[in-house]
């Protein structure tokens, strides 16, 4: 079989991506989450949440050093891979990504050394904004990358002229129709993967009876913080679909499995959608319930995938299971909040031996509900790269082969693996010596130098240290 | 749209300065990972990689924002460069990414140690010869059909970019060592002091080729330098000037003057190549002007960089000045 450069491009784009997505999307989190817990011992006074802020920098730290190295690899895939796509939206994806780097790097370079290291040495005042520039760099970096990926999505504010696009209106092209929605549920599953880490790990050492007054604190945070911010996504998703309805209707088809455009279109629980027959296997479904979620309106009309060609539609199955993962995981998590809430009164909540070790699973559920909602949007979006007027086929490299794709796909995912894997051993040492080391005098100097963000981490990464 | 400054030439500028500053910069500690199968001993490598550590992913950072502002300010270089580059380019990442993870596991590793140290030798040397490589690549050009590359994956190999390649490795260890006579004492230094006078000499003898096969493969250069041969030798000779100032404060044993004369040496060779081929950036086709992105979005851009570009650049400097001084066992404690 002939090596085709799209699908693998593609499958190394998707790889890539995934891969640092799950970094951002924590760590724009946890740097909110710390920037909150020094705000509150700046505030009361209170050692606890000095505490629990020096183990979460801690694992900001290690999850940042990992992030940082997978990203350098993103700036130059555009122009690897897709070139033709690169040269065509330079004129507006130059200047936004440069912006990034400007902008979010920066403040992010500038603070996080006096956030890892400056303690003693800056007053706390200082050492509290510190916290705050670096929890704002994270959100200025995602809004650039989010703007740039919204103008793929929704294209606005762009002229297209002899294959380059030249941007019109800044402002247009900066906040298209679906960045608002874009950057909200962004933003929002950035904190709820932080709560339902926050949440896991304290109640792992609940269980395990370790420093059991700052963990319940923490925890308890995190499931106010759940209580809130689950069902507020629930909302800002609805209306994000809608957007998407509004913008992207085959996406939605897709997401909804639905191939007639109909009225009264029923919500389907379970379905295997079929590209090749153009139809559903073993459908269970509930009347007119798509209808009205997309259009608050029983009997509203839903478009269908055969609208378009065969070939201009998305990968249907990816699309409508992805969805359902991403929808299926929140209401775990809304499930899980209100759970909470329950058990609250009489700190039952610290007690539930099933209730921790469910919260313990939970630490998981965001990722892959962010990455299960990246690969909907994404994915949702083909055959286009810009929608509606770029599709993956035009924006490829036109000098790479399928051999030379498929060399640097393992190759990236030889280098990852390594990396990964361990990032992760080592991030496992970390909530292992939970925030008893992370409190604990300096007694590892031998291992620990400056301005390194690892150093923040007073951990071996092998032998028991 | 009425064009009231030439901002091509401007940007040109920038991006220009913004690599010569990542060469110069992250020269110096990917030099360290080449350095490092060689140094005497166990600790002599935890000097080395403590003489770098606070700063070398500030110099790294020069390299994503010249990545993103070739990209906004030259795209046609950025859409054919890196397309005709590709297994180069994966080169240099998968090199740049074991080596900044090893910089991070070998501080914590302790039976592992050995491992993270290869990986750093591995992927410093893996990433200075993939940059060097792109060097020779550039002298020789790329071919294009309309405004895409249309030559083969492995095009840019030739013993030529081998050569360059090996020359940027052995360029890049000259600045490695020279900044550890600067940065360290004892036996490290001695140590630097000897092998110092070697880098050179590999360093001069790709140089000197390198002189002698540019004219031959391409007409620009060779009109350009035989036309003007009355001023055009001044780069070179500063160059050459250069390295003899390396050899003579080696000798006296100063411990600056090496490091600021090989940087010296860096910048005259880089200001040659750049008055051989200017204006053409993507050789033999196309000029500055053929490549640069639309007027308003180098302006857009160009008021973020005025305004940021400085304080970065302050930023940098006040850290160097913060791990001013020389490197003790042990690190800065």
């Amino acid at each position: 079989m002939e090596l085709d450069p799209l699908i693998l491009s593609r499958i190394q784009f998707a790889f890539v991506v995934c891969f640092h997505a799950i970094f951002p999307v924590f760590t724009i989190g946890l740097a909110s989450t710390i920037a909150g817990f020094e705000t509150l011992h700046f505030k009361t006074g209170n050692p606890i949440w000095q505490k629990l802020s020096k183990f979460w920098i801690q694992v900001f730290a290690v999850v940042f050093g990992i992030g940082v190295v997978s990203g350098i690899v993103m700036s130059f895939q555009f122009g690897t891979n897709w070139s033709n796509f690169s040269y065509a939206t330079a004129n507006f994806l130059g200047p936004v990504l440069s912006y990034e780097v400007i902008t979010a790097f920066f403040l992010e370079a500038a603070f996080l050394g006096v956030l890892l290291f400056g303690r003693d040495k800056v007053p706390q005042g200082v050492h509290l904004f510190a916290a705050i520039m670096v929890a704002s760099g994270t959100f200025i970096s995602s809004f650039w990358i989010l703007s740039a990926n919204s103008l793929m999505q929704t294209p606005d504010g762009l002229e297209l002229i002899n294959g380059m696009y030249y941007v019109k209106s800044w402002s247009d092209a900066l906040f298209t129709p679906s960045f608002g929605y874009r950057f909200l549920h962004m933003a929002l599953a950035s904190f709820l993967t932080a709560a339902l880490v926050v949440a896991g790990v304290s109640a792992w050492f609940i269980i395990q009876k370790r420093e059991l007054e700052a963990n319940k604190k923490a925890l308890s945070v995190a499931m106010w913080f759940l209580l809130v911010l689950a069902p507020a996504q629930t909302i800002v998703g609805d209306f994000h679909g809608l957007n998407t309805l509004k913008h992207q209707p085959m996406k939605v088809a897709a997401m909804e499995g639905n191939w007639e455009t109909s009225t009264g279109v029923p919500l389907l629980l379970f379905a295997i959608p079929d590209k090749e027959a153009q139809m559903n296997h073993f459908e269970v479904k509930i009347p007119k319930l798509a209808s009205y979620v997309l259009t608050h309106d029983w009997d509203g009309e839903v478009p269908g995938l055969k609208e378009v060609p065969k070939e201009e539609q998305p990968l249907v199955f990816v699309v409508f299971w992805s969805f359902r993962i991403m929808v299926a995981l929140g209401l775990l998590m809304i499930m899980f909040a209100v759970w909470g809430l329950v058990l609250r009164p009489k700190g039952r909540m610290y007690e539930s031996t099933v209730f921790l070790n469910g919260l313990r699973l939970m630490s998981v559920a965001p990722f892959i509900a962010v990455l299960a909602g990246w690969v909907v949007t994404e994915s949702g979006r083909a055959p286009w790269l810009i929608y509606g007027q770029m599709t993956h086929a035009q924006g490829l490299t036109p000098s790479l082969t399928g051999g030379m794709a498929l060399f640097t796909l393992i190759g990236y995912v030889v280098v990852y693996s390594l990396v990964f894997s361990s990032g992760i051993y080592y991030l496992l040492k970390v909530f292992r010596g939970g925030l008893e080391k992370a409190n604990a005098p300096h007694e590892m100097d031998e291992i620990e130098r400056p301005s390194r963000p690892f150093s923040a981490a007073h951990v071996a990464i092998d032998g028991d240290a | 749209m009425e064009q009231q400054f030439d901002l091509t030439i401007i940007w040109a500028g920038i991006i220009g300065f913004g690599l010569m500053m990542y060469v110069l910069m992250d020269g110096f500690d990917l030099g360290q990972g080449i350095l490092f199968p060689f140094a005497p001993d166990e600790k002599a490598r935890d000097t080395m990689m403590n003489s770098v550590a606070p700063v070398w992913d500030g110099n790294e950072t020069w390299l994503v924002l010249g990545g993103a502002g070739l990209l906004a300010a030259f795209p046609l270089v950025y859409s054919i460069f890196l397309p005709a580059l590709y297994i180069g380019v994966f080169l240099l990442l998968a090199g740049l990414i074991f080596r900044g993870v090893a910089f991070e596991f070998r501080f914590k590793a302790k039976t592992s140690k050995h491992l993270w140290s290869w990986s750093f030798a591995v992927g410093s040397t893996v990433a200075a010869f993939a940059q060097g490589a792109v060097v020779g690549a550039y002298i020789q050009g790329f071919e294009t059909e309309g405004f895409v590359y249309s030559g083969g994956a492995l095009d840019w190999l030739t013993p030529f970019t081998v050569i360059t390649g090996l020359g940027l490795v052995a360029g890049y260890a000259l600045l490695g060592s020279t900044w550890l006579i600067m940065k360290t004492e004892g036996a490290v230094q001695d140590w630097a002091y000897k092998i110092t006078p070697r880098l050179l000499a590999g360093l001069l003898s790709v140089f000197t080729i390198v002189c002698i096969y540019t004219p031959f493969i391409d007409e620009t250069v060779k009109t350009r330098w035989f036309d003007n041969i009355s001023i055009i030798w001044i780069l070179p000779a500063l160059a050459l000037y250069c390295s003899f100032v390396v050899l003579r404060s080696v000798k006296k044993r100063q411990d600056g003057m090496p490091f600021v004369a090989s940087m010296g040496i860096f910048l005259f060779s880089y200001l040659g190549l750049l008055v051989s081929k200017w204006p053409y950036i993507v050789p033999p086709n196309f000029t500055i002007y053929d490549a640069a992105s639309s007027y308003n979005s180098q302006l857009f851009l160009l008021l973020g960089f005025l305004f940021v570009i400085p304080i970065v650049l302050a930023y940098t400097s006040w850290t160097y000045w913060v791990f001013r001084g020389k490197v003790k066992e042990g690190g800065y404690h």
